[in-house]
């Protein structure tokens, strides 16, 4: 019995010296680098509302994607070769060849559709709740920025494969820079490097994506951090939770981000990671939607393939670019439609900023703009022929018009009253 | 000295170090800038290219590259000829007037060439650079009963004429591009290189 008391009191001691150990280590960290301090104000001390719903997981789940790409990334440039008479072949050489190398492949190419997926829904979260509005706007700013640098990523990555869509996409998409006057020509010379898109133009988009634009998008993704702990996380009901502090200092609606908040996110990231290997593994090329078909044909610069569709992601703003018979005008409604976004701030007009204790006219915009971007996406993947070309036309104009009666349509807008404090009746 | 000129002095020096930098950084920028133009190689490869016609038949098309673009020369026959004639109305720009720098000179006629029957033409099209299709055939099921042979483009739907002039109201802004070039002989053709020629 009391032996046995004695290991129990042994063991004991040996734990609180382990701790001890431990925290002398933090403690000496500490002294030379914030580390308890950054865990506090960004985890265990920073306050986020605590009537999240599930659209609020999407900004953690575009972190995940984010690692997944660099990782299976950086696994991929151990075997790729950037090279236009190697390309295709370092590929199929990757999918056939290389251990696992068709996993690895797959995680990227789904990874690429998945980031889309993800930021997708967090920018329309952000829209519904007002996200974007005082004291948000550089948050919501630096966010489209990533969302320009995640388009111009996809972009170059695109090249990569130098299958017949990579080659074409390219070639479309670099030849719109045309449009720019003046110095239209000589700018697409420029950006190719060549006269044509060549193993000049391969060897450096693969440069851009992956070097240029990750290092830019890391940035950018702490960027957006800071700026949101700064002005702390906002919630469905779109009030600020920090106008009502107890007398810790500590907001009445807030819960600690760490555990409360990263706990729900794990729960999101299985959820994720089983639609994700669901993909990955039995539709990695999601019929053509993920991985174009014409894609498994090496480039070929003498034959323009039967129908040119750029990926999903891209294909709203395909769509506006053709719904104009001009091809400046094009190309400027389409570059006008990404830059409108970047805007929204201060078209928007309404105080109130949750959809939630909006008005009517608020909640019909935006969902004649959801449907609009929706159906856009689906006929950019058609071919220009009537009654497509139409239709396509229609939808511009809706979606132009959700941007440019707003500063309108939001001053007038009858609002419900707002609560003081966040309504959680669970 | 004043504790005043001091401070304006130290502010001097602070605006003139950063203008100097700023100078600085524009300079070194320029290499790198210029380091993405097309290189020596590159433009060594897009020099001129010949192509013999001379087993080219009447109403067929012979491609070749040049500066990695497809260059289509067609042998056009009298008829061929005959149906460019009559339909300007339909046309974005019948008389290549709107774009003069979509062909040379010499070629800025009706049949769009040097010599009436030989057209020589770049086949990417005006809008974003894609191949278009040659389609002879005359009043085909997809392309309607209008359509008296030319080129149609499979991306966004442009068509062009038998001169490579683009039908009105489709996306492609303007007729497709006539490269530089000149008859050796009879039946030799230089693309990329027109010293000497047309007038």
């Amino acid at each position: 019995m009391n032996a046995r008391r004695d290991a129990i009191t042994d063991e004991t001691t040996l734990m609180s010296k382990t701790a001890d150990k431990l925290s002398e280590l933090v403690d000496w960290i500490d002294v030379r680098f914030p580390m308890t301090k950054m865990l506090k104000e960004h985890a265990t001390e920073y306050y986020a509302a605590k009537n999240f719903n599930v659209l609020y997981v999407f900004g953690a789940l575009a972190m995940v994607v984010l690692v997944i790409q660099l990782v299976t990334g950086i696994f991929l440039t151990m075997s790729y070769k950037p090279d236009a008479e190697k390309a295709f072949a370092s590929v199929e050489y990757i999918m056939r060849d290389v251990e696992w190398g068709w996993l690895i492949r797959y995680m990227h190419s789904t990874g690429a559709s998945f980031f889309f997926i993800v930021v997708y829904i967090h920018m329309f979260r952000g829209m519904m709740y007002g996200s974007y509005k005082n004291p948000r706007e550089l948050l919501w700013i630096i966010g489209m920025l990533i969302y320009v640098c995640l388009m111009a990523e996809g972009f170059l990555g695109y090249l990569l494969p130098w299958g017949q869509m990579s080659y074409w996409g390219a070639q479309v998409i670099v030849s719109l820079f045309g449009a720019v006057p003046g110095i239209g020509e000589g700018l697409v010379e420029w950006i190719r490097g060549d006269y044509f898109i060549s193993d000049i133009t391969l060897n450096r988009f693969f440069a851009l994506h992956v070097a240029a634009v990750p290092l830019a998008l890391i940035m950018l993704v702490v960027m957006h951090i800071l700026a949101l702990h700064e002005t702390g996380s906002l919630n469905p009901d779109g009030i600020e939770i920090k106008e009502h502090k107890g007398p810790d200092g500590i907001p009445l609606d807030g819960i600690a981000f760490h555990p409360y908040y990263t706990v729900k996110d794990l729960v999101a990231m299985i959820v994720f990671f089983a639609a994700f290997s669901g993909v990955v593994f039995f539709a990695p090329e999601m019929g053509g939607y993920f991985l174009e078909h014409a894609n498994f044909e090496p480039a070929n610069p003498l034959k323009t393939p039967e129908h040119i569709a750029p990926v999903w992601y891209y294909t709203p703003f395909y769509a506006i670019l053709r719904a104009v018979p001009s091809k400046g005008f094009g190309a400027f409604l389409m570059a006008m439609a990404l830059i409108l976004l970047f805007f929204l701030p201060w078209l928007d007009r309404c105080k109130v900023k949750s959809i939630r204790y909006r008005g009517w006219t608020f909640k019909l915009a935006l969902t004649v703009f959801a449907v609009s971007f929706v159906c856009l996406g689906y006929l950019g993947m058609q071919p220009a022929v009537e009654p497509y070309v139409t239709i396509t036309r229609i939808f511009t104009i809706l979606y132009f018009s959700f941007f440019l009666f707003m500063p309108i349509y939001t001053r007038f807008e009858k609002t419900r009253p707002v609560p003081e404090r966040v309504t959680y009746d669970q | 000295m004043s504790a005043k000129s001091g401070l304006n002095r130290r502010h001097f020096l602070a605006v003139a170090t950063s203008v100097a930098g700023a100078a600085g950084v524009v300079m070194i920028a320029v290499p790198f800038v210029m380091s993405f133009k097309p290189n020596a190689k590159a433009q060594a490869l897009g020099a001129p290219v010949q192509v013999d016609i001379s087993k080219l038949e009447v109403g067929a098309l012979v491609r070749v590259m040049w500066r990695g673009k497809p260059v289509w020369v067609v042998r056009r026959s009298p008829e061929m000829l005959q149906r460019l004639k009559g339909r300007d109305a339909k046309l974005e720009d019948p008389r290549s007037e709107k774009f003069p720098d979509q062909q040379p000179a010499y070629a800025q006629n009706e049949t769009r060439s040097i010599r009436p029957e030989i057209l020589v033409v770049l086949g990417v099209c005006t809008h974003l650079g894609c191949a278009p299709i040659e389609r002879f055939d005359i009043a085909p099921v997809d392309l309607g009963p209008d359509w008296v042979g030319g080129f149609y483009c499979p991306c966004h739907g442009s068509k062009f004429d038998l001169a490579g002039r683009v039908y009105a109201g489709f996306p492609a802004p303007s007729n497709l591009a006539i490269p530089p070039y000149r008859f050796i002989t009879e039946n030799l053709i230089l693309v990329g290189d027109d010293t000497g020629a047309g007038s």
